[in-house]
């Protein structure tokens, strides 16, 4: 902030509270004409006032908080942009995304600032890194077989994962399951540590403008018959001659692509839902389907221990 | 119009029974919407899938009905005979007075329809749309003629302490209601806030606090400073520390709003200084309470005799643990495990259900007979019956929302020996169950006195008769 506006924070805030400690030092003396315990003289409606003194614990307390606030300001960060002597901050601020995060983290540490964030931050990581480090030598799928593994992944899972793809992994609507199997961008470990590290984005394009709401029906109906479903067959069939626009992404058998993310549209499995109306939506309008990459969030172990985890999952 | 008074003011007593009548009917309608939602958090059925009927609607108006209809009718009706009283002087304008009635009774309905409907501006304790928001401050700025204007033509030489406070809250408020509502209208039903980011965040803090610092204290301040030396009829216990501590009160309150945004994206000089002016604010509340209590000297034996005073002083208790327990929460190592949590509605409600509705119902007891030209209230058990309905419900309240506020909070923070966190949200609500059945139980209690309440004073003001089985002779000292 600009120095005007620091020095309007200093002197609005050390102005008060010295005319606060001024205000009490006032009434500590008996500055009136009244003896001390007797009636002011006003009378309001039948009541009167005392004029008894401050009570000294009452004055000393206020003396004690008084002064710890000064001492907390001069130690801490609050009078406008002097930082305080400990040099203390909560967290690295004005930061926009993580490289800023990550790179202002490593100037507070060579400034020697205590940035409390990153302290706790670096203790859990002394602390704790050894616990998921010492299943970084395992493979994924001895990992998914591995009990301890198990129940630190299922915590990873439950703090992270869980928001979208609920605490059960059966997702919901636009959120996939991550039990059935059925993986849109590969079920291989490596494929699903890719996903995790670094998250995936998939997009279906909308394709209302181009095929027309009767287009869009009939398409419909031919992407339902794919999976088995009973459609009005001359609408599938009318479909299925606009097909190669579709089969580009999820192959000319409707099987998807895992290189792609294109889902598998045979198996009865929907990420966006299986209705009709889902799916007509789904055509019209497209679909954006983000998973964030959680290699700066979580790291390559805990990552690691995550995919044994989603492994079992589906085994 | 009699007065009970031996001065020949004709005092304007119409305003003032329409506002304690008003507050009665407000607070329990109030306080049944808060049990109803306390209701849903233990039996989510019964918002009946209704959307009118959802916690999430019906919270803010409960909110809404106890502050700015129960609590704000009691602060009208009181500042409104205080100043009379104390000044000696009719009210300034007996037109603008019944304006204020008739539109703040407005800004409650409005709030009664508007909230359940989902129109909101999403700004707690000030969800009311701009429409309503400029009523609001119309109504305010009236109050504030009237209020002052009887200051100005008063027959007392000084200001008596209780006008200062009810002085102090009503410009505090106007200024807070109008700072906070300022926005950019783009419906009759929509608005956006002019702020943005943590600059909003911090306005909507810096009035939230002050709600409760400005309306719910200092104005009931206000109220504490004359019904209780009348009712313990003893002369208050120091000027000096009246002066002390309304100045230092209404000095660090307005800085105390950092504190609900501890840990956020608010700077931290801010959050600092925040925290430091709630803490040493204890000391100037604690002013408020000794004077209050210490009034009571050479009379303690009343409190055995007389519910009413009871009320007052257990108010006081309720008033000086609440404001031992902000600051403290205030500390942000301490504020780490309480926010968030239930801890801060039990807090709440020490404060609105020990403090405010305590002092209010004290004083609307001591008003009532004085208003309607009565001996004393129609049954003085059923006075001592609210009393104890109300103090059993306020701390199986709070005490119900600390356990579970605590428990909340290390719930949350507990790790496993790999760092992980050991509970999910979804388990720590789990465990909250049974203490939301005793806030519930809690609640009935509070309605349950102030429906006595509600019959005594009909009672009252019908009858012109007390109780048969308590006649007058039997009327406490």
């Amino acid at each position: 902030m600009s120095s005007f506006w620091s020095w309007w924070i200093i002197v609005l805030t050390l102005g008060s509270l010295v005319a606060i400690g001024l205000l009490l030092w006032w009434n500590m003396k008996n500055f009136t004409d009244v003896e001390e315990g007797e009636s002011m003289g006003h009378e309001f409606d039948g009541i009167i006032e005392l004029n008894n003194p401050l009570p000294t614990w009452w004055t000393v307390l206020f003396w004690i908080c008084l002064a710890w606030g000064l001492l907390y300001l001069l130690l801490y960060p609050g009078l406008g942009n002097f930082p305080g002597l400990l040099k203390w901050q909560s967290a690295n601020q004005f930061v926009l995304s993580l490289e800023e995060s990550q790179q202002a983290k490593i100037d507070a540490r060579e400034a020697g600032f205590n940035v409390q964030y990153d302290r706790e931050r670096v203790r859990a990581d002394e602390v704790f890194g050894p616990i998921f480090q010492q299943y970084a030598s395992l493979e994924i799928a001895e990992i998914a077989q591995d009990r301890d593994a198990l129940r630190i992944g299922q915590r990873l899972f439950l703090q992270n994962c869980a928001q979208c793809h609920g605490s059960d992994a059966r997702g919901s609507q636009g959120f996939p399951n991550l039990t059935d199997g059925v993986f849109n961008w590969g079920s291989s470990p490596q494929h699903i540590y890719t996903t995790i590290m670094e998250g995936r984005q998939a997009a279906m394009p909308a394709f209302g403008d181009q095929l027309g709401s009767q287009g869009i029906a009939e398409m419909t109906a031919y992407v339902l018959s794919l999976s088995g479903r009973t459609v009005d067959r001359d609408l599938a069939r009318a479909g299925e001659q606009q097909w190669m626009v579709c089969a580009a992404c999820h192959g000319q058998d409707g099987k998807g692509n895992p290189a792609l993310g294109a889902p598998d549209l045979t198996n009865n499995v929907w990420t966006y839902g299986g209705s009709e109306r889902a799916i007509n939506e789904t055509l019209m309008y497209g679909r954006n389907g983000v998973m964030p990459a959680f290699k700066d969030i979580l790291g390559e172990d805990k990552v690691k221990i995550l995919s044994g985890y989603i492994l079992s999952l589906s085994q | 119009m009699s007065t009970t008074s031996n001065q020949p003011v004709d005092y304007n007593l119409k305003v003032v029974k329409q506002f304690t009548v008003m507050t009665i009917i407000w607070g329990i309608i109030g306080m049944v919407v808060g049990v109803l939602i306390a209701a849903q958090l233990v039996w989510p059925a019964l918002n009946f899938d209704t959307p009118w009927l959802t916690y999430s609607r019906l919270r803010p108006l409960h909110t809404n009905a106890v502050i700015f209809a129960f609590g704000t009718s009691a602060l009208f009706a009181t500042a409104y005979y205080v100043v009379q009283k104390t000044c000696q002087v009719r009210l300034f304008s007996d037109r603008l007075a019944a304006f204020t009635f008739w539109g703040w009774q407005a800004v409650i309905v409005s709030a009664v329809i508007t909230l359940p409907l989902g129109i909101t501006t999403t700004k707690e304790y000030a969800e009311l749309e701009w429409p309503i928001s400029i009523l609001i401050a119309i109504v305010w700025v009236a109050f504030i003629i009237v209020f002052f204007g009887t200051l100005a033509i008063r027959r007392t030489s000084h200001i008596y302490v209780a006008n200062w406070f009810y002085g102090a809250f009503m410009i505090a408020v106007a200024m807070l209601h109008i700072g906070n509502n300022l926005v950019i209208p783009v419906s009759f039903w929509k608005s956006y806030s002019i702020y943005s980011g943590a600059v909003d965040a911090m306005m909507q803090w810096w009035y939230g606090h002050n709600a409760v610092g400005f309306l719910l204290t200092a104005g009931f301040l206000g109220m504490m400073y004359y019904f209780v030396p009348k009712q313990a009829e003893r002369p208050v216990y120091s000027y000096r520390l009246s002066i002390v501590h309304f100045w230092a009160l209404i000095t660090i309150y307005i800085w105390a709003g950092p504190h609900h945004l501890h840990y956020t994206a608010l700077p931290d000089w801010a959050q600092s200084v925040g925290m430091v002016m709630s803490v040493i604010l204890f000391v100037p509340s604690w002013g408020g309470m000794i004077n209050g209590i210490m009034t009571l000297s050479g009379a303690w034996h009343k409190l055995r005799t007389d519910p009413i005073l009871r009320f007052l002083i257990v108010s006081l208790s309720f008033y000086g643990m609440s404001t031992f327990e902000g600051p403290m929460m205030a500390i942000k190592s301490v504020n780490a495990l309480s926010h968030y949590t239930d801890w801060t509605v039990g807090h709440v409600h020490s404060g609105a259900l020990g403090w405010v509705a305590m002092i209010s119902i004290g004083a609307i007891y001591h008003l009532i007979p004085i208003l309607f030209d009565r001996e004393r209230m129609y049954s003085i058990k059923l006075i001592n019956t609210h009393f104890w309905l109300h103090t059993i419900g306020v701390v199986l309240y709070i005490v119900a929302m600390w356990i579970s506020g605590v428990m909340q909070g290390l719930m949350w923070r507990a790790v496993n020996s790999d760092g992980t966190l050991t509970y999910s949200f979804v388990e720590s609500l789990e465990a909250s169950y049974p203490f939301y059945f005793v806030r519930f139980i809690g609640g009935v209690f509070v309605v349950a006195g102030m429906l006595i309440m509600g019959y005594n004073v009909w009672k009252t003001i019908r009858t012109n008769q007390v109780r048969s089985s308590e006649p007058l002779a039997a009327q406490p000292a």
